[in-house]
């Protein structure tokens, strides 16, 4: 077996997912009442100890995140949940909340009781309206026994209006506030500044799925996967030319071979049979050629030595027919869809990017495509404008990716 | 000494008050940065990245407009990241936007060594002037979204709100509210976005008009100064005037009252004053 079953719950179990027995079963009552005994200072002591980094995409170690929320002065702090899960090729956050909602709300609950606010938000992609009735059913499991509610934490689920750029999360803050989803200058961070103006603890749904299971369980049992650096499981989404797509629990450190050959992972290449590259990371991650992939284990730094990341750990793999000049066209559509439009290196870059890959500008233009790229990446507000021409620079960078183009 | 924090800036060490941005930290020691967006009286958007500066250890350029002067830092003005990211901007800004009107940008342009075609031939904001007042005339073909005039109109002067940046991505544009004309909207007709507009989009009507017809000459224009006599608030004017006849009146952005934020009356009531019938 290569896949872990931690964050989602084993094979087998028959207890409906927002259910008091569910509660029971993953250990999350136990770790609540153990919790809600402790003060601030030991929980986030013992989140750092785990060595838990969150996984959104930018890896932050997550108890140097809590700490600054729990030192920063304000009376009123808030913990946000962000499960507006839009990257492309990425839907490890609806399948953890279909399948176990219960686990990510007692890590909202744990770092609410850590940080000291009494209040959190669920933001949640609109188009997953089947996941936002289960995490509404888990929420009324949570108050029957007394977790969420005014006297502890009053927890509120709001729903996203399918903008991408609303999941960056300054942008998510603007939303809630009923404002125009426009990402925020950072600094100040939202540890410090976040939603109307106060501390606030943001943190992907998977991360708070960890901080659940961690408490369940105990920092040596969390330590058992992962690399010496990346402590833990990690969610993978695999999509395209495998046999088997599908949401998978792999620890850290795993080849990216074996996450798409396992027998009980990818289970091998599809279509020709032949792997063409694999783009890492969702809509704003990289290309990876077949030589790159065979030598790379899903780790930060085994993929920054190949310049990828693992992202929300979207895996999108491509056979040797495909033609990449083709996807990233469509990306390069998706993010000029995308934009919000407030800094000129996207408003306008995302738009010539489109232009130029339509006129065969990756053949004949190359070098003014790397610079708008690299102008976009350096200089764009938010992570949407500096990741949107990733894909394309890393397409630039590897030109036996276009051979068959 | 207290309250102050030292950095360098191109290598040259550099004291400021605590709470300097890097863009004043930057005047201070003569290696200005470029702006469009960024205007003395009101918050920084940080949305053109026109004045984006490196600053050591950070993954991204950094918008030196917001960004606050921290001890140690080290920032460069002028490397391969950030000339190519101003030069690109400007590339864009050229390639969708008329900035026949828009100094600032033309002088970025020059100063960057953008090629003003590189990006040219694709979409651009080209559209018919929207001329549906007496008072100003918008062109949003000149618009490079720099979000002055939103501001002008919330809570950096007027507090009035009647436009905002609707729609996304390339269409986002200047909006009255639901596209209305600007007489079924929330407008005052201070003028105050017209006043900061840094391109032209924003114009006069009578600037407006007199350009349209060759007869706007900048040489021929002179300048008096005065004070409001509407009420008692005090404003200073400065009354631009061509053949005997104002056209056009601003406040300074410098005077301690106004900040160069004017009212209806101070910036378009000046019909009387050159009326025949004086009673």
């Amino acid at each position: 077996m290569n896949q872990v079953r931690r964050l989602l719950p084993d094979f087998g179990t028959t207890s409906s997912p927002t259910s008091v027995e569910r509660l029971k079963e993953r250990g999350f009552a136990e770790a609540l009442r153990k919790v809600f005994a402790m003060s601030g200072e030991d929980i986030i002591s013992q989140i750092t100890e785990s060595g838990i980094k969150g996984r959104g995409g930018a890896a932050f170690p997550t108890g140097l995140k809590w700490s600054s929320v729990y030192k920063a002065p304000g009376e009123t702090k808030y913990v946000v949940m962000n499960a507006d899960e839009s990257e492309l090729g990425t839907f490890k956050d609806r399948v953890l909340l279909e399948e176990d909602p219960l686990g990510a709300l007692v890590g909202v609950l744990i770092a609410a009781h850590a940080v000291g606010a009494k209040k959190a938000f669920c933001y949640i992609r609109g188009e997953y309206r089947d996941v936002e009735n289960r995490m509404a059913e888990a929420l009324d499991t949570l108050r029957s026994q007394g977790w969420v509610g005014p006297d502890r934490v009053d927890v509120q689920i709001r729903r996203g209006a399918g903008a991408y750029i609303a999941g960056e999360e300054t942008a998510l803050f603007n939303s809630i506030e009923g404002k125009r989803p426009e990402p925020r200058v950072k600094p100040p961070f939202p540890t410090i500044k976040g939603l109307w103006a106060s501390p606030t603890l943001i943190q992907n749904v998977e991360t708070l799925a960890n901080v659940a299971v961690l408490f369940a369980h105990d920092t040596e049992w969390f330590k058992q996967y992962g690399t010496k650096e990346t402590i833990g499981t990690k969610l993978v989404a695999i999509s395209g030319h495998v046999k088997q797509p599908g949401v998978y629990e792999v620890p850290f450190g795993m080849s990216l071979t074996d996450i798409l050959n396992a027998p009980d992972l990818g289970g091998g290449i599809a279509g020709s049979g032949r792997l063409g590259a694999m783009l890492l990371g969702g809509a704003a991650g990289t290309f990876l050629t077949p030589e790159e992939i065979a030598k790379s284990s899903l780790d930060y730094a085994s993929l920054g030595a190949v310049g990828a990341n693992i992202g929300s750990g979207a895996v999108m793999v491509f056979d040797d027919t495909v033609d990449l000049v083709g996807v990233t066209t469509r990306l390069a559509r998706f993010f000029a869809e995308e934009s919000c439009g407030q800094c000129v290196p996207c408003r306008v870059g995302t738009q010539r990017v489109v232009e130029l890959i339509e006129n065969d500008g990756i053949q004949s233009r190359p070098q003014d495509l790397r610079e708008l790229g690299l102008a976009m990446r350096d200089a764009s507000i938010c992570g949407l404008g500096q990741t949107a021409p990733l894909a394309l620079l890393s397409l630039l960078d590897r030109p036996e990716l276009r051979q068959h183009a | 000494m207290e309250n102050s924090v030292t950095l360098a800036i191109d290598g040259q060490s550099i004291t400021v008050a605590e709470g300097t941005t890097l863009r004043a930290a930057c005047d201070v020691a003569h290696h200005t940065v470029p702006t469009l967006c960024w205007h003395e009286n009101l918050t920084p958007a940080n949305a053109c990245r026109a004045c984006v500066v490196e600053v050591k250890g950070s993954r991204t350029l950094v918008a030196s407009c917001s960004r606050i002067a921290e001890n140690g830092m080290e920032v460069q003005t002028g490397s391969e990241r950030v000339m190519n990211a101003r030069k690109v901007v400007a590339e864009l800004l050229l390639s969708t936007s008329d900035s026949n009107l828009a100094p600032d940008l033309i002088a970025l342009a020059q100063n960057s060594g953008a090629q003003a075609d590189r990006f040219a031939g694709g979409a651009t904001w080209a559209q018919p002037a929207l001329e549906d007042n007496n008072l100003y005339v918008r062109d949003l073909s000149k618009c490079i979204l720099c979000y002055r005039c939103v501001e002008a109109c919330g809570d950096d002067a007027q507090n009035t709100f009647a436009i905002a940046v609707a729609g996304r991505g390339f269409n986002a544009h200047i909006d009255a509210g639901f596209g209305r004309d600007l007489p079924e909207s929330d407008c005052v007709y201070c003028g105050n976005c017209v006043a900061v507009c840094p391109t032209g989009a924003l114009i006069g009507k009578k600037e407006w008009d007199l350009r349209q017809t060759g007869q706007w000459d900048e040489s021929q224009i002179t300048q008096t100064e005065t004070i409001c006599s509407f009420c008692g608030v005090g404003c200073e004017l400065n009354l631009h005037v061509m053949d005997n006849q104002i056209i056009k009146v601003t406040s300074p952005m410098d005077h301690p009252v106004t900040h160069g934020m004017l009212c209806v009356k101070g910036r378009y009531g000046y019909e009387f004053a050159q009326s025949e019938e004086q009673s």
